[in-house]
């Protein structure tokens, strides 16, 4: 009796609390969060589509931040703030490493759990390679879309037409070895491997050596040596292919 | 929180030691290698910063790595020769960290080093400084910095000291080996430790399947007039881990989370101990210990006195080769640390290296937990690792912190006795340094 009493009273109070203390938001924002895709994916920085839409009204947050969006909803979003529309760039994410089991060699049965991280604590992970890819999935189970392919030869390997490039993977791989790049550069070198040239060799077929050809031939310098290793600088166009025919290891491809 | 078991008698597993195979074997001293390959990540916390560049020319005992830390330690050049590479080298645990590789030179010549025969008369912070300068760590098997033990804050108030000679890991003997060939050293060791921390009370604890060892370190305890003795414990594995050791011989419990001088005691390693009489008495710094190279695949299974650096191939070769190892370990088999080739080098804290035949490990597949219980009657830590183990396979790292997943100390007895095998010590290491970081960033 007394308790149903007492919320009683409480829900009273709770009832003219909601009434009169109401926050009058913008109905703007309800909106804006209707065009938005719901992904929640916190690829805009912001803590999910919610804040992201109350930032766009709020603190005029460019509207082109969302990645699963893609153009359309940055169109929506132009016409019902009646602003300018804007473009993005897409940027999709790589995995710098081609050195799956056909081509690169493991040092030892590891049979703990499945998961990059926990591998590479263990003796430094499984592969010859200090810096391969380990293929144990981490960066796909994180990945929002399902975008990342583990393939039957273990390795890492994200469909850029699918990536939305929220980064969740870039950050979960141990090996640090995916990058968010504009999806429109097509041509990688697929190697991360800071060791010299011979070492190279012996733990993987398809390794950067660091001859320094592709360097030569790729234009704009949109390749460059760090140490040993050929990087492709994603700010410069490379269209080239035949830094592709000439790399004596084919570790650089056209995705 | 979720309250800890306690259990009214310690837990843990009865392994077969396997000890017989070089228990029998006196220490023999290796010949110095062709090359040491000296690690700056020898010890807990931060790694040495190498002091010495390719090409100098070294003395043995020279310091070589400095402390780059309160928690850390330095590191000598185990003898005389050319410095031919300062380059990161990986480390037994995997991720690389700096090494220093020396040329010996064939004359082992020491640098100066200054004995402190009269320690009774020399004040507690000189000695401690002496030790740190030695870069003395924990030989048992962590590696923590002694000089940051002997150091407790004030309040904290040390009345027993436990002079570690357990040695409960299977396979290993040589701590076994030094009780009995110098119990001497340990021994005064153990009273310069006990000095500095100006103890009253000494304890050898020491399982009751080495009873030599026991009758070895009793006939050197008898002249001491204060409160030492030695105890013998009962032969259960993890009874040589700190907190377990204190619970046996006190009947204290270290809180949750708590050190061992929380409850007023301090446990030391007899390797350790010997270490610190070096330091002391002959200003010796931390250059060599005794390494247990066994299993079946090893020729001739031996304890060597082996400097720090050397090669694992070098201790295999001199325990006449392997055959057919299947396995590699550096430690002994319940806590060490699986190695992909012999090409890892002795460190301060490696008690042995460990082969064994394909026929003694056996391939296996990891099941999903049937809820048998083994693991939480195994459990010395009073931990419900089956739990744990599914929250940490769910990631759900938050309750595993819940869980006391930190007061873990990874001794594997949950693993050993798990019908479905499950990587249990892999989960709870992965859930402890998540722990470690949220604690670091907070
Ligand atoms: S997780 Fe990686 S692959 Fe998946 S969508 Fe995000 S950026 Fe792309
Ligand atoms: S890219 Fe990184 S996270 Fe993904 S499978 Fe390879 S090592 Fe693991
Ligand atoms: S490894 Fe950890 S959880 Fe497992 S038995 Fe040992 S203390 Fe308990």
């Amino acid at each position: 009796m007394v308790i149903g009493g007492a919320g009683l009273v409480c829900g009273a109070a709770l009832a003219f609390a909601a009434r009169f203390l109401a926050v009058h938001e913008d109905p703007r924002i309800e909106k804006v969060l209707d065009i938005l895709p719901g992904a929640n994916c916190g690829g805009c920085a912001y803590a999910g589509c919610a804040d992201y839409a109350r930032a766009i009204v709020v603190d005029n947050a460019p509207i082109n931040l969302c990645a699963p969006g893609g153009q359309e909803v940055i169109d929506r979003l132009a016409a019902f703030l009646g602003v300018a529309s804007q473009t993005r760039e897409r940027n999709v994410a790589i995995v710098l490493c081609g050195g799956d089991d056909e081509h690169a060699g493991r040092k030892f049965d590891y049979n703990g759990i499945a998961d990059c991280a926990a591998a590479h604590a263990v003796a430094g992970g499984d592969k010859q390679c200090v810096f391969g890819c380990l293929g144990y999935g981490t960066c796909a189970r994180v990945c929002p879309v399902g975008a990342i392919e583990i393939t039957p030869q273990r390795i890492a390997r994200v469909h850029p037409d699918v990536c939305i490039g929220c980064g969740a993977c870039v950050d979960a791989c141990p090996r640090h070895l995916i990058r968010l790049v504009p999806a429109e550069r097509r041509i990688h070198v697929l190697c991360s491997s800071k060791d010299k040239g011979p070492r190279v060799k012996e733990v993987c077929t398809v390794g950067c050596i660091g001859c320094t050809r592709c360097t030569r031939l790729a234009e704009n310098e949109a390749i460059r040596m760090d140490g040993a290793l050929a990087v492709v600088d994603y700010s410069k166009d490379l269209e080239s292919e035949a830094v592709i025919e000439k790399c004596p290891t084919r570790c650089i491809v056209k995705r | 929180m979720v309250p800890r078991l306690f259990h009214a008698r310690p837990r843990g597993v009865h392994p077969d030691d396997r000890k017989a195979l070089s228990a029998a074997m006196p220490v023999e001293t290796l010949p110095l290698p062709s090359i040491l390959r000296v690690s700056m990540a020898q010890h807990l916390g931060a790694p040495a910063t190498p002091v010495v560049k390719k090409g100098e020319a070294v003395r043995r005992g020279q310091r070589i790595g400095a402390a780059s830390g309160f928690i850390s330690a330095h590191v000598h050049a185990p003898t005389s020769g050319t410095v031919k590479a300062v380059q990161d080298a990986p480390t037994l645990s995997g991720p690389p960290a700096p090494a220093v590789d020396i040329e010996p030179d064939g004359e082992d010549a020491w640098t100066d080093l200054q004995p402190c025969p009269a320690w009774r008369n020399t004040p507690a912070a000189a000695l401690v400084e002496r030790i740190a300068e030695a870069g003395v760590v924990g030989m048992g098997g962590a590696g923590f910095p002694t000089h940051v033990k002997l150091q407790p804050p004030p309040e904290k108030h040390i009345d027993t000291l436990i002079i570690n000679g357990a040695e409960c890991e299977p396979y290993l003997t040589a701590d076994y080996r030094l009780m009995l060939e110098d119990p001497q050293r340990i021994w005064t060791g153990a009273c310069i430790i006990a000095h500095v921390l100006g103890v009253e009370r000494v304890r050898i604890a020491i399982e009751d399947n080495k009873p030599d060892a026991i009758a070895a370190m009793a006939g050197v305890v008898r002249e001491f007039k204060g409160d030492a003795a030695v105890v013998s414990l009962e032969t259960l594995y993890p009874q040589g881990a700190e907190k377990q050791q204190i619970r046996a011989l006190l009947g204290r419990e270290v809180p949750s989370g708590g050190l061992p001088m929380d409850v007023g005691a301090l446990v030391e390693n007899v390797a350790t101990a010997c270490a610190v009489h070096d330091a002391v008495l002959t200003g010796q710094p931390l250059i060599e210990r005794i390494v247990t190279v066994t299993g079946t695949p090893v020729q001739r299974p031996k304890n060597v006195r082996a400097r720090i650096g050397t090669c694992f191939n070098d201790l295999a070769g001199f325990c006449g080769g392997l055959k057919g190892a299947a396995k590699l370990i550096a430690g002994g088999p319940m806590m060490g640390l699986a190695q992909p080739s012999l090409d890892g080098a002795v460190t301060k804290t490696a008690s042995g290296v460990l082969a064994l035949a394909s026929e003694e490990c056996t391939a296996f597949e990891s099941l999903p937990c049937i809820g048998c219980g083994r693991c939480i009657a195994a459990c010395p830590a009073g931990l419900v690792p089956a739990e744990l183990s599914l929250y940490l396979e769910a990631e759900d790292y938050e309750a595993a912190a819940a869980c006391h997943v930190m007061d873990c100390i990874e001794c594997g007895c949950c693993a050993y006795v798990c019908p479905a095998r499950r990587p249990m010590v892999q989960h709870m290491r992965r859930g402890k340094a998540w722990a470690a970081a949220r604690s670091r960033s907070r």
